[in-house]
């Protein structure tokens, strides 16, 4: 799909620093989660007890090891690995799901699109980390069921804004000239209105990750999450509490890590907004 | 132009339902159309001459504040009975229309030659690239130069002319019977308007279409129809061959609409204002009694046009007229 305005928008864009710096920051994070470990000598789980606690920059491990001498580089790494899956995974299925209900409800309306809307309200009324503990609480903990209890709790805001914006584009004139040329609903919302509504969309999708990512290591931290031995930056979060004093890196690597991702797609989500945002063209 | 009329609409009656009471916005309009004919459909903003589109094409919300009663057979079909997937395969295939926002009409997203290609698609059972030859064809046949070229242009790239003639060439990808044309130059520059009306004029010969054209300006009506029905307060009231309607208009109101058409050969020598129709279209919730005309026309008689509401008559073989005194006026 292309965006009709790309060209200038790509040049907003790339006038928004912070934005610019996000999208870097998540490009190296990726490839560096990804292919890292393929150039580190330790592996992530290994223990080696003669080098336990070993601080940042002092000797082979470059930031350091944990509380079993296991290197930290590494299990930030491979953590990052599954905070990144679980943060583009749960916002692509959050992202299909609200697309589709947000799409149904602006379109058919009626009965169905206030059920629908008034079912979103309905889980948008609890607060998300409860909903999300009561629902860990509830399944066994890993990574599929981690990402689909992140994205069962993220999908309605991309349904609002869907809806919405199907509600007010289906009675564009366009969307209109494709029903008296004989196009069915369905192709109708997919090729006529969603393409229209990519702007917010793909602004609410980087959020998400965001969000997503955020959401995996709170759950995480609070021991639902991501089991040991695998690391998360959550449960490396957890393990690192009682260390807190006296090896104080355990916290804030993984720390960083979090809020260098999190801020990181959340200046590329406001970038794409500004760039995205028909009312800046002028500038 | 013989046999079957190819459109037939007998007592058309669009009745919309809101708070403030109901509102009949069509009232028992019918009419019919020849294979290759244009009809213009003329009136004043609120005279149901866009509602009557609308209703044809089903585009009416389909819930309990519209009532649509009444025929319309195309081919013998009718249009307003036939269940919702068979109407989906008639939109765009036997009956087409062009709206009159060239703008807006086009999916800002996608480029032109891939919508007109979608919608030859959606009618005939032809491949992607066949699909992509047949949308070159089409829009070098409404007049698109270098239409190869303008294939992966974005609609925003186009002048509003050519967006319109984008839009009939996707009105035309599956050769309509019908098509009905809203207000389709209104949008336009006066130069622009006669090109479109050229080349809908063309694309009529070629392909023996019949065209319903709505429009409230008279000299597109002059350009481009074979006959006209004029509408006032949702009814027909007059209806009669072009010619004929110009030089002698029956119906007080239709009179009134020609007298308001600036004329070139009186510039200068006319003294005083172009005359217009005093007062405006009346509330369709408040229809005054009798002729729903009486009001503003200059002719009424008291206690007559505001007693009994006057019928379409036959004024001859091919016309029709509602009032009540147009025996006496027009002697």
């Amino acid at each position: 799909m292309s965006l009709a305005l790309s060209a200038p928008a790509f040049r907003r864009f790339r006038r928004h620093r912070l934005a610019a710096f996000g999208a870097a920051t998540i490009v190296l994070l990726t490839l560096g989660c990804f292919l890292g470990p393929f150039l580190l000598p330790f592996d992530d789980t290994t223990i080696d007890v003669m080098n336990r606690f070993a601080p940042p920059l002092s000797g082979a491990h470059v930031l350091g090891t944990d509380e079993l001498g296991r290197d930290m580089l590494a299990r930030l790494m491979m953590g990052g690995r599954v905070s990144l899956i679980v943060g583009f995974t749960a916002m692509a299925i959050g992202m299909a799901l609200g697309i589709l209900v947000g799409a149904v409800a602006g379109f058919h309306g009626g009965w169905l699109g206030a059920a629908l809307m008034r079912f979103v309200d309905a889980v948008l009324c609890f607060p998300t980390i409860f909903l999300l503990l009561a629902l860990a609480a509830l399944v066994s903990p890993g990574l599929l069921s981690i990402i689909i209890l992140i994205a069962a709790t993220s999908w309605m805001d991309v349904a609002r804004i869907v809806e919405g914006q199907v509600k007010s584009l289906r009675e564009r004139d366009f969307a209109v000239a494709a029903q008296v040329l004989g196009a069915s609903d369905a192709r109708i919302i997919v090729h006529e209105l969603v393409p229209n509504a990519v702007a917010p969309i793909v602004v609410a999708a980087t959020l998400n990750v965001a969000r997503a990512i955020l959401l995996e290591s709170y759950v995480s931290f609070l021991g639902y999450g991501i089991q040991p031995p695998v690391p998360s930056w959550g449960n490396m979060l957890n393990n690192a509490q009682i260390y807190l004093t006296s090896a104080p890196w355990l916290a804030i690597l993984p720390g960083l890590a979090i809020t260098l991702a999190v801020t990181s797609f959340n200046f590329l989500g406001d970038g794409l907004r500004d760039a995205l945002d028909p009312r800046m063209r002028a500038r | 132009m013989s046999g079957a009329p190819i459109l037939d609409v007998r007592n058309l009656s669009v009745r919309f339902r809101t708070e403030g009471g109901d509102v009949p916005a069509v009232s028992d309009l019918s009419f019919t159309l020849d294979r290759g004919e244009t009809l213009a459909v003329v009136g004043e903003s609120g005279s149901g001459k866009s509602v009557t589109s609308l209703a044809l094409m089903r585009l009416l919300p389909k819930d309990s504040a519209v009532t649509v009663t009444g025929q319309a057979l195309l081919e013998g079909r009718d249009l307003l009975a036939i269940p919702e997937p068979e109407m989906r395969k008639l939109r765009g295939g036997a009956i087409s229309m062009v709206f009159q926002e060239p703008m807006t009409s086009l999916n800002p997203t996608t480029p032109v030659g891939a919508q007109v290609a979608e919608a030859v698609q959606l009618h005939r059972d032809l491949d992607r690239r066949a699909a992509r030859e047949e949308a070159a064809r089409l829009l070098d046949l409404v007049g698109i130069p270098a239409a190869r070229q303008r294939m992966d242009d974005y609609p925003h790239h186009l002048s509003g002319g050519m967006r319109q003639r984008v839009m009939i060439a996707m009105a035309l990808s599956c050769d309509p019977g019908v098509l009905i044309a809203d207000e389709p130059t209104t949008a336009l520059d006066v130069t622009i308007q006669a090109q479109i009306l050229d080349l809908l004029k063309r694309l009529q010969e070629r392909t023996g279409m019949a065209v319903v054209f709505i429009t409230h300006n008279l000299g597109v009506v002059a350009e481009i129809a074979d006959r006209v029905l004029v509408m006032y307060g949702g009814r027909a009231v007059e209806q009669a061959p072009l010619r004929p309607l110009f030089s002698r208009p029956l119906m007080p109101y239709t009179a009134g609409l020609l007298r308001s058409v600036p004329r070139m050969e009186l510039a200068g020598r006319r003294a005083g204002p172009l005359p217009a129709i005093p007062g405006n279209v009346p509330d369709p919730r408040h229809m005054p009694p009798g002729c729903v005309f009486h009001p503003r026309c200059a002719h009424h008689q008291p206690g007559r046009c505001d007693a009994a509401a006057p019928v379409l008559e036959a004024a001859d073989e091919a016309r029709e007229v509602r009032c009540l005194r147009w025996r006496e006026l027009a002697a």
